[in-house]
């Protein structure tokens, strides 16, 4: 009896620590200026500037990310081929490759003087250091593996009788794709799309090496937290209250998406009497 | 003509599918144990396997045929499939799931199989049977040349099942549509079916009506599948023309069948008579022995001596006033005794 007490003791305390621990530098963050002072500082230029570059390139990133990681995540969820681990491992590789070493590589590969730095500039892309490209390019790079990661699972737990059952009614596999494994996947999607755009705002690492922190053109909030630092805190601190807020709204609204799609299966009450009227 | 004749050959995780079949405008039901193939064959003619070899031809189009290199893709097959559990779109209206296949001709099925008031209900809140109606009426959309059912009545309770499984004979009957069936309950092919098939390992282990298959099972599988008590044992000529098999549980069995050296003894519950003492009638075969398990069916009770399974009517259950534990006689007519072949060891499983 007093040992399953001090269980419990113990179970609720270690909850009770790691609670408070992740909660205090966020609360701290809030007391440190004054509520209207933060307000107030947002409305500063660096403030507006590093908002604006990071919604614009965020969204940019997102919608590249949708775009192809949709299609690769169905494929890989709906086939067996080989070099299908290999590919699954290389989606996933950013995630724990630091992103120092992630700017870095991207340097190499589209920099100015890098493997197609030149083949980009003929297009009339330049993704060298200091544009939007480049934002664009470190964002998408980091972020991505949030979203093809958790579309994979989603199109895996797809009943797959039912996307047979779409073929056999005369639908080919790209109909069947839009008209039910999408609105089925949906649900798990949009939790992956939001955590991958959660990752994109916070970006730091990646985009200071490849892309560099000029305001208004590269400079992110994130980046603009470690330039205002030194300059005036105040800022700094506001912007990070900016983005605690982003950031928890984000995965609130994963954790509440309408649970519509819960069920893939009709056969929820397999004993459910027959209506014979 | 017939309208499907398939003839294939797949591998499976443990054994291969062999299988050929024609069918004309019946209900045709291939059963068998779970594993044992026959979902695969309808997948195989609707296009979502492939099979190593073979061919599968509907209404003389070729759908398939590994030589011609044909292998159309299911979208482009004129196959109706209901699918085990139906396998509704849950994400859509009753109507949005029968429209999926073709929209001119929804209406007009929802109106048929009675689920016009469920047009706008979503799969989830549907009952077993109006599930089924719902799962006919999307496959039938879009006027396929072959209904194929897989497992339809599995998904339910037995009460609502054997009510379904009335229904789904009256719908399959006005249809006048090939259907071919696939279930593990001999029972429900005999009631759906005009003619089925046994399957086991993947290989038909005999084809015929339902009554052909209980009159004369091929071999000990599609006797104990059908129903039957087997019992193996050793048979040899013996007095008046008939064939006397040592159990190899011991006691003697005769049967008016002839056979010679290892064969299994079949006899079905409803021959069997349960008594108090030797009945004076012409049955020449009993088993004595208690009664090891008394089970009530409705109106029937199964009752189990020795290895025997036999069916009596509740009235007379109570008239003799059986109980477990009871010593009883088991008697059956040589007449009503089927001598098979041994089942070969792989469908023990």
């Amino acid at each position: 009896m007093r040992a399953r007490r001090l269980f419990e003791v113990a179970l609720v305390g270690a909850t009770a620590l790691a609670l408070t621990f992740l909660l205090l530098p966020l609360i701290a963050i809030f007391l440190r200026v004054p509520l209207g002072e933060l307000v107030a500082q947002l409305g500063s230029d660096v403030a507006v500037d590093a908002l604006l570059v990071t919604l614009e390139t965020t969204a940019i990133a997102q919608a590249l990310i949708l775009l192809v990681g949709t299609p690769t995540a169905y494929l890989i969820a709906s086939r067996r081929f080989r070099g299908r681990a290999l590919a699954v491992t290389l989606i996933e590789l950013p995630l724990v490759l630091p992103p120092a070493v992630a700017g870095l590589a991207l340097l190499a590969a589209f920099g100015r003087l890098g493997l197609l730095g030149s083949t980009f500039e003929v297009l009339g892309v330049t993704v060298s250091t200091g544009t939007k490209a480049a934002v664009v390019l470190a964002i998408t790079y980091v972020a991505s593996p949030f979203y093809v990661r958790g579309a994979i699972a989603s199109f895996e737990a797809l009943d797959q009788p039912l996307l047979d059952a779409s073929r056999t009614l005369g639908a080919g596999p790209a109909r069947t794709f839009f008209r039910i494994a999408l609105p089925l996947a949906a649900k798990g999607l949009g939790a992956a799309a939001a955590l991958s755009f959660a990752r994109g705002i916070g970006e730091f690492g990646a985009t200071i090496m490849f892309a560099g922190s000029l305001q208004g053109v590269t400079q992110t909030l994130s980046l603009a937290i470690y330039a205002q630092f030194d300059l005036d805190p105040d800022v700094a601190l506001s912007l990070g209250a900016l983005l605690v807020v982003v950031c928890a709204a984000i995965l609130f609204t994963v954790k509440l998406l309408p649970a519509w799609t819960r069920s893939s299966s009709t056969s929820v009450y397999p004993f459910a009497p027959s209506d014979s009227s | 003509m017939d309208a499907l004749e398939l003839d294939i050959r797949l591998p499976l995780r443990s054994f291969r599918l062999e299988l050929a079949l024609a069918l004309g405008r019946e209900t045709f039901a291939l059963v068998g144990p779970s594993g044992a193939g026959k979902t695969t064959v309808l997948r195989a003619v609707a296009g979502l396997a492939r099979p190593e070899a073979g061919r599968v031809v509907l209404d003389g189009e070729v759908l398939f045929d590994t030589t011609l290199r044909i292998d159309l893709p299911p979208e482009a097959r004129r196959v109706g499939f209901v699918f085990q559990d139906y396998a509704l779109f849950p994400h859509m209206t009753v109507a949005q799931n029968v429209a999926y296949g073709a929209r001119d001709r929804a209406a007009e099925l929802l109106e048929r199989f009675r689920i016009s008031h469920l047009a706008g209900a979503r799969p989830g809140e549907l009952s077993g049977g109006e599930r089924q109606r719902v799962g006919l009426a999307r496959a039938l959309a879009r006027d396929p040349g072959v209904l194929l059912l897989d497992e339809p009545l599995s998904a339910l309770d037995p009460h609502t099942r054997a009510a379904l499984r009335l229904e789904l004979k009256e719908i399959l009957d006005e249809l006048a549509l090939p259907v071919l069936l696939v279930t593990h309950d001999f029972h429900d092919a005999a009631v759906l079916a005009e003619r089925v098939a046994a399957i086991a390992d993947g290989r038909i282990r005999q084809v015929g009506t339902p009554s052909e298959l209980i009159a004369a099972p091929a071999d000990a599988f599609v006797a104990s599948f059908t129903g039957a008590n087997v019992l193996a044992g050793r048979a040899r000529r013996g007095a008046d023309g008939l064939t006397e098999v040592a159990l190899d549980g011991g006691g003697v069995v005769y049967s008016v069948d002839e056979a010679l050296g290892d064969v299994e003894v079949a006899v079905y519950p409803w021959d069997i008579a349960i008594s108090r003492e030797a009945p004076h009638d012409s049955a020449l075969n009993h088993v004595r022995g208690p009664i090891t398990s008394f089970v009530l069916i409705g109106n029937r009770v199964r009752v189990q001596v020795g290895g025997l399974v036999g069916e009596v009517t509740a009235a007379s259950a109570e008239r003799l006033s059986l109980e477990e534990g009871d010593v009883v006689m088991a008697s059956f007519k040589a007449a009503a005794t089927r001598l098979v072949e041994r089942a070969p060891a792989s469908s023990g499983r």
